[in-house]
Parts: structure tokens; sequence; C-alpha cells
């Protein structure tokens, strides 16, 4: 069983959780995505999800999909938000179910994983002073943090 | 010479000011002439040395093929999660 979605509206995690189970489940993981106040140091207020709707749509099945071929037997349901989201809110949602935790567990991280290298889907971040900027993870960024 | 358009997102579409492109390129043309072509236009210059292209919504490697009425699409890196 497996479902991927992009969604404008808000994630109902609890539904995730009550579509992915079934009686004959015994674990079941949930992962969230959720907008975070701080990156890179910059206070941020909240983030712009935009996509390539159709290939995102499309790739994210097939991670679902290469996940299931891997881990036999998990149930899955994943959820990634576009559009305008604020601190705390819900950006993605992977929900995976399965006879046994092992499985549950690494289907969960494997969709994440696989999700941020290849799904088209880029975040711009609002910040508190007003400004906006996309967020580029294979930029080289300069820490000024102590060693 | 072959007319081929190319969707920009984010990034990309910001530095060219518009999310659909048209260029032209020979023909036949591969993935690198389409790049090629971009780098020429105002904005252009934004690109990486190796920028992400999908072919009818699919990741592109190595010199593949391109013609009209495929759907190009220029990458940018990703960031959902």
């Amino acid at each position: 069983m497996i479902r991927t979605a992009l969604t404008e509206h808000a994630i109902d995690a609890a539904a995730l959780l009550a579509e992915v189970t079934s009686d004959a489940t015994g674990a079941t993981t949930l992962f969230l995505g959720t907008v975070r106040d701080v990156n890179e140091g910059r206070a941020v207020t909240g983030i712009e999800y935009s996509a390539y709707t159709a290939m995102a749509a499309e790739e994210l099945q097939r991670i679902a999909e290469e996940a299931s071929v891997r881990f036999e037997g998990v149930r899955i349901v994943v959820e990634h938000r576009i559009g305008t989201l604020g601190l705390r809110e819900i950006s993605v949602a992977i929900a995976v179910a399965h006879a046994r935790r092992a499985p549950a567990l690494d289907t969960s991280r494997f969709i994440i994983e696989a999700l941020k290298q290849r799904v088209p889907i880029w975040k711009r971040e609002r910040y508190v002073d007003g400004d906006l900027q996309w967020v580029d993870p294979t930029a080289q960024h300069v820490s000024t943090a102590a060693p | 010479m072959n007319q081929l358009q190319v969707l920009l997102f984010a990034s990309y579409a910001d530095a060219f000011g518009t999310s659909l492109v048209t260029v032209a390129v020979p023909e036949p043309a591969t993935v690198a002439d389409v790049v090629g072509a971009l780098r020429q236009l105002p904005g252009g210059e934004v690109l990486p040395e190796a920028p992400l292209v999908a072919v009818d919504r699919r990741y592109t490697r190595g010199p593949v093929a391109v013609h009209a009425g495929q759907e190009i699409a220029l990458i940018p890196p990703v960031a959902g999660g």
C-alpha cells in the first residue's frame, strides 16, 4: 500500500497514521518535517515551498515504490506541503507501517533522504527583517562558529 | 536551428525573470546544447557548471538528445523536506 501526494492544505498527521496502519502492522513510524525558527544563524518567520508539481509528484511516488521493493511489506503514506508555512507547521509527513519495527524505521529514513536529494521542491525562507532567500543545500557555507 | 521551450523554477526563474524560456539549438540537440543556449541569455550567469536537467519529468545524465515536444526543465538545487 502506497500513497504519496503534494498538498496545499495543512497536513493531518493523525489521519496519515490511521491510514497507514492495518491489523497486520505491529510497528508504525511517523516522520514530520516542521518549520523551525533559525537557519544558518538567521531568524526565520516562515518558509514558502514551491515545486515542479508534476515531476515532484512522480518522483515522490517513484521513491515510495523503490522503498516498497527494498523493504518488502511496508505500507507507506507520504505528503509534502506546498505554499507558505509558518513556524511549527508540517512541511512533510512520512508514515510507514510494517509487521516489524526495523523495516518501518529504515523505510522512513530511506524516503526522507531520497526526497531531499531528488524531489524537485524548493523553499524560500522569510526572515525577521523581511528578506527572502532561496535555500541551496549544495552551497558552501562558511562557518562562523568556533570549532 | 530548432526552438525548444525550457521550464524554469525557483531561483532560476527569478534569475531569468520568467518560468518558461525559448532557446534556439542545433538539430539534433543535446541537453548540453540547451544549457549552453541558456547561458547566453540574461540571467544565464547564475547557472552552475552542470545544472540538473529533467526531460519528460525524469533527471537526465550525460549527452542526452532532446527535441521539440519534450518537457525540458532546468532544476535548481532541490530543498524539499
